[in-house]
């Protein structure tokens, strides 16, 4: 889990910056540019076949983890100690990946299928920035995207110390430090994906 | 500290044997003293209950001070109750308020089987134990202490591993019911002494998998055990079991 979970962290960060390049409000020239950069480019084709191999290697591991824990405790308590002992987000990993599978499919539908058909079925060029900006002004896309970006946020603010942990890194001179760039990380990203629907809703880019 | 007589109502998990199915009965407990101990006030239950001819709350227990680590308690969905850093016998009385239903189950895994009402199955920790947490040597006279040059650092971090008395709360508290804090501070209790170093590697590739066939499910790193831990061993412990493993798994 923590290797994988890793990989797609990394890949958040590519994602999350080429993404945020709407921000320069020129109309998506330099946000198409690089996007095009990237998937015109071969490193980037193969990398995108190890994020998928990461990713589904990643549901994978969690779901067996989940199955197999789960079976591990045949007769549950009566009385359970909440968050008296460990944080909710912490117990609830598997139901905020299983909602951010969710929200990959409806998300994957909406912009990788078409950019994929464009590339390698039709040959056209895709405006992607346009597209973000149709898809975008549905009401109902903008709320399913906040709520798996928020779905995100805990996901990762558990998953970036925990892979940590599990890696076997742990000592009392970096644990705060570790804890707080995982906290960091997790707020940019998500507060940058969250900006995005939001941006092109209410029209703050043009 | 004021004394008071408290009155509870205590619904205990009841079950006759391993095979039988259990269920909740509910107790009254009154005039208990706000100094007794948990299980002094089960030893007033169960005397009332002996008198009355029923059969007594198997529980188990032994002394009573906080370091055989036996009794097993889940209290309030707490593992060993409200209390940090303490185990049923060390929690008081003066925990709970006049009136309060406590409700009291058994340790709760698929590794730890109920034998009798709160009393269950840990054997398979001492399987674990077994299975290389020990130090072979051969016979003959000890040496003398000072011939082993020790970090008073790393023999006090063996220390704080080495205080985990395998009462099993950082199972019950986890919610994967996961051994690994126990596995990891007796992995660690040696793995950090230069006496543990001949059979560092051995020690946690079978310690571990005895601990996968013994049942216990996979660290998630929730960090609930640590909570529970009357003797707050610390997770670092879990990291260095999984450095342990890895470097092992990687050279061995």
């Amino acid at each position: 889990m923590a290797l994988t979970g890793f990989s797609l962290m990394l890949f958040l960060i590519v994602h999350a910056t080429v993404n945020g390049m709407i921000f320069f409000n020129d109309n998506g020239e330099t946000f198409n540019f690089y996007a095009h950069f990237l998937s015109h480019n071969w490193l980037m084709r193969l990398a995108e076949v190890g994020l998928f191999v990461g990713l589904i290697l990643h549901m994978i591991q969690g779901l067996m983890l989940w199955a197999q824990n789960n079976a591990k405790r045949p007769v549950k308590y009566a009385v359970n100690p909440g968050n008296a002992t460990s944080k909710w987000y912490s117990r609830s990993m598997g139901l905020l990946g299983s909602l951010l599978l969710i929200f990959l499919v409806i998300h994957l539908s909406h912009f990788w299928i078409d950019t994929k058909a464009a590339l390698y079925v039709t040959g056209q060029e895709e405006n992607l920035y346009l597209q973000m900006k149709e898809v975008f002004q549905h009401l109902w896309i903008v709320i399913v995207y906040e709520v798996g970006v928020i779905a995100l946020c805990w996901h990762l603010i558990h998953g970036f110390s925990s892979a940590f942990q599990t890696m076997g890194v742990n000592s009392p001179k970096y644990n705060p430090m570790i804890k707080s760039a995982g906290n960091v990380y997790s707020i940019i990203i998500c507060l940058a994906f969250a900006m995005m629907p939001l941006a092109f809703f209410f029209g703050w880019i043009q | 500290m004021e004394h008071k007589e408290i009155n509870l109502k205590l619904k205990v998990w009841r079950q006759a044997s391993a095979t039988s199915a259990g269920a909740f009965q509910t107790y009254e407990a009154n005039n208990i003293s706000t100094e007794m101990s948990f299980l002094e006030m089960f030893d007033v239950l169960n005397e009332r209950l002996i008198n009355e001819g029923k059969d007594p709350i198997a529980f188990d227990h032994d002394c009573r001070e906080g370091i055989c680590g036996m009794c097993s308690m889940h209290i309030n969905g707490r593992a060993h109750g409200p209390w940090d850093g303490t185990t049923t016998c060390q929690l008081h009385m003066r925990a709970f308020t006049d009136g309060q239903t406590i409700t009291v189950e058994p340790w709760r895994a698929q590794a730890f089987p109920v034998l009798k009402d709160l009393t269950v199955d840990r054997s398979a920790l001492d399987r674990i134990q077994q299975a290389g947490g020990y130090v072979s040597v051969n016979t003959g006279n000890a040496q003398d202490g000072n011939s082993l040059p020790i970090d008073k650092e790393l023999a006090d971090a063996s220390f704080d591993a080495a205080m985990c008395i395998g009462c099993g709360a950082c199972v019950a508290a986890c919610k994967n019911s996961s051994a690994m804090l126990f596995t990891s501070a007796k992995v660690s209790q040696y793995a950090l002494l230069p006496q543990g170093q001949a059979e560092r590697k051995t020690r946690v590739l079978n310690m571990v998998a005895q601990m996968d066939k013994e049942g216990f499910g996979a660290c998630t790193n929730t960090g609930a055990c640590e909570a529970e831990c009357p003797k707050e061993i610390s997770i670092s412990n879990i990291a260095r079991l999984n450095r342990e493993y890895l470097n092992a798994q990687l050279s061995l």
